[in-house]
C-alpha cells in the first residue's frame, strides 16, 4: 500500500534500492496481521448478529462480558435497524419474524420447566409460576424467547 | 457453532482467496518451498540453517503461501516455487490412475486450495496441473456424495479420514441435509430447541475468566 510504496521509494532515492525485497517482506507480513485481525473481529460480528436471532434482543451477562464497547454499540445499532425493518412489514402492527422460526402446528405446546424461572403472566392475566421440572400447557408465541433461552423444553409426545 | 443464523465467510472459488474467510487464513499458512532469486538484506534471521546477517540470492527455504504470494512477481525475480511433490508428474499420473485410492486428507490436508494457489506462480506445468485437480475432483465427488447421503446416525470417521477439506465440507453438507430430512420424517423439525449458542456460552461462566 501506500507506506510501503513511500519507503521504497526512500530507498531509491538514497542509492539502497537492494533493501527493496526486504521492504517487500516486511510490509507482506503487516498486511498479513491486519487480515488476520480483521477477519477475526469481522467473525466476532457474525457470531454477535446470529445471537440477536439465536437468543434474543436481551444478551445473557456473560456473553456481554466478553464483548468489547464497539461491538455492544453495533448489536445495539443491528437490533435498531431490525427493530425498525419488522415494523415496516405486514401492515399497521408489523412482524416479528424472529418468532416461528420453525414451522407452527399448534397454537398451544406442551413444556417443560428445566430451571426456576419465577412467576411469568399469560396474555390472560393468570400467572403461571415456572418451578424446575414443572410442565405447563402455554400459548407458542410466549413461550418461543424461553425455549430458545434454555429455560424451557418443547415436549413434543 | 452450528446454528442457522451464523454465517461464516467461506473460502474463495478456485484461485482467488476471500479476504476475510477464516478457512482460507488457514489454508494460506501451508509452507511451500521456495527459492530467492535476489539478496534479502538484514532478514537473515529468518533462515535459521545459516548464521549471515543477509538472506542470499539461491537460498531454498520454506514459506506460507500469503508471503510466497506476496512477493512473488512475475515479470521480476525474486522468489521462484517449487511444485510440491503431490502436484508434479509423478502423483499427477496416480491420480490419474484411480484418485480413489488416495489419502488426500495425507496428501493435503488443503490439496484442491492449495493446488488452486499454486497455479499463481505461472509453472509450465499449470494447465496440467489444473487438469488434474478438475478430474481428481470429479472422480471422488460421486463416491463422497453418495457415502453423505446413505451414513445416517453413524460413526463416519473411516469416510472422512481420506478427504481432503473441500470434500469434507461437502461431506458434512451432504450429512446436515441427511439429518435434516430424517428429522423431518420424524415430526421433529416443528419442535421448538434451545439454541446450541446459548448451551455453549452457558458453559463458560463468568467466574471462570476472572483472574
Amino acid at each position: 500500500g501506500g507506506l510501503c510504496l513511500h519507503q521504497e521509494n526512500e530507498a531509491k532515492s538514497e542509492g539502497r534500492a537492494e533493501l527493496i525485497p526486504s521492504i517487500k517482506l516486511r510490509h507482506c507480513c503487516l498486511l498479513r496481521n491486519q487480515r488476520c485481525v480483521t477477519a477475526y473481529l469481522y467473525d466476532r460480528l457474525l457470531r454477535i448478529r446470529a445471537l440477536r436471532w439465536e437468543y434474543g434482543s436481551v444478551l445473557p451477562a456473560n456473553v456481554r462480558f466478553h464483548m468489547c464497547a464497539e461491538e455492544l454499540q453495533w448489536f445495539s445499532q443491528y437490533k435498531k435497524s431490525l427493530a425498525s425493518f419488522m415494523r415496516s412489514l405486514g401492515g399497521d402492527e408489523g412482524l416479528d419474524i424472529t418468532q416461528d422460526m420453525k414451522p407452527p402446528k399448534s397454537l398451544y405446546i406442551e413444556v417443560r420447566c428445566l430451571k426456576d424461572h419465577g412467576e411469568f403472566e399469560i396474555d390472560d392475566g393468570t400467572v403461571i409460576l415456572l418451578k424446575k421440572n414443572s410442565q405447563h400447557f402455554l400459548p407458542r408465541w410466549k413461550c418461543e424467547l424461553l425455549i430458545r433461552q434454555g429455560v424451557l423444553e418443547h415436549v413434543v409426545s | 457453532m452450528d446454528t442457522q443464523s451464523y454465517f461464516p465467510v467461506p473460502p474463495g472459488v478456485g484461485m482467488e482467496e476471500n479476504f476475510l474467510s477464516l478457512d482460507d487464513i488457514l489454508l494460506s499458512h501451508e509452507r511451500l518451498p521456495i527459492r530467492t532469486e535476489c539478496t534479502f538484506p538484514r532478514l537473515g534471521f529468518l533462515e535459521k540453517s545459516s548464521d549471515t546477517q543477509d538472506i542470499p540470492e539461491g537460498t531454498k527455504m520454506e514459506l506460507p503461501l500469503w508471503l510466497t504470494k506476496g512477493l512473488y512477481e512475475r515479470k521480476r525475480k525474486v522468489v521462484s516455487v517449487e511444485l510440491p511433490k503431490v502436484y508434479r508428474e509423478g502423483w499427477r499420473t496416480v491420480f490419474s490412475a484411480d484418485p480413489n485410492v488416495v489419502d488426500l486428507h495425507k496428501m493435503g490436508p488443503y490439496y484442491y486450495g492449495l493446488g488452486s494457489q499454486m497455479l499463481h506462480f505461472d509453472s509450465p506445468e499449470n494447465p496440467e496441473i489444473a487438469q488434474t485437480l478438475l478430474q481428481t475432483f470429479i472422480a471422488r465427488f460421486r463416491r463422497t456424495m453418495d457415502s453423505s447421503q446413505n451414513a445416517y446416525n453413524e460413526d463416519t470417521s473411516a469416510l472422512v479420514e481420506r478427504l481432503d477439506c473441500l470434500e469434507k465440507a461437502l461431506f458434512r453438507s451432504g450429512q446436515s441435509g441427511l439429518n435434516g430430512f430424517q428429522s423431518w420424517e420424524k415430526g421433529q423439525a416443528s419442535q421448538l430447541t434451545a439454541s446450541s449458542l446459548v448451551l455453549n456460552y452457558r458453559k463458560r461462566k463468568i467466574t471462570d475468566v476472572q483472574p
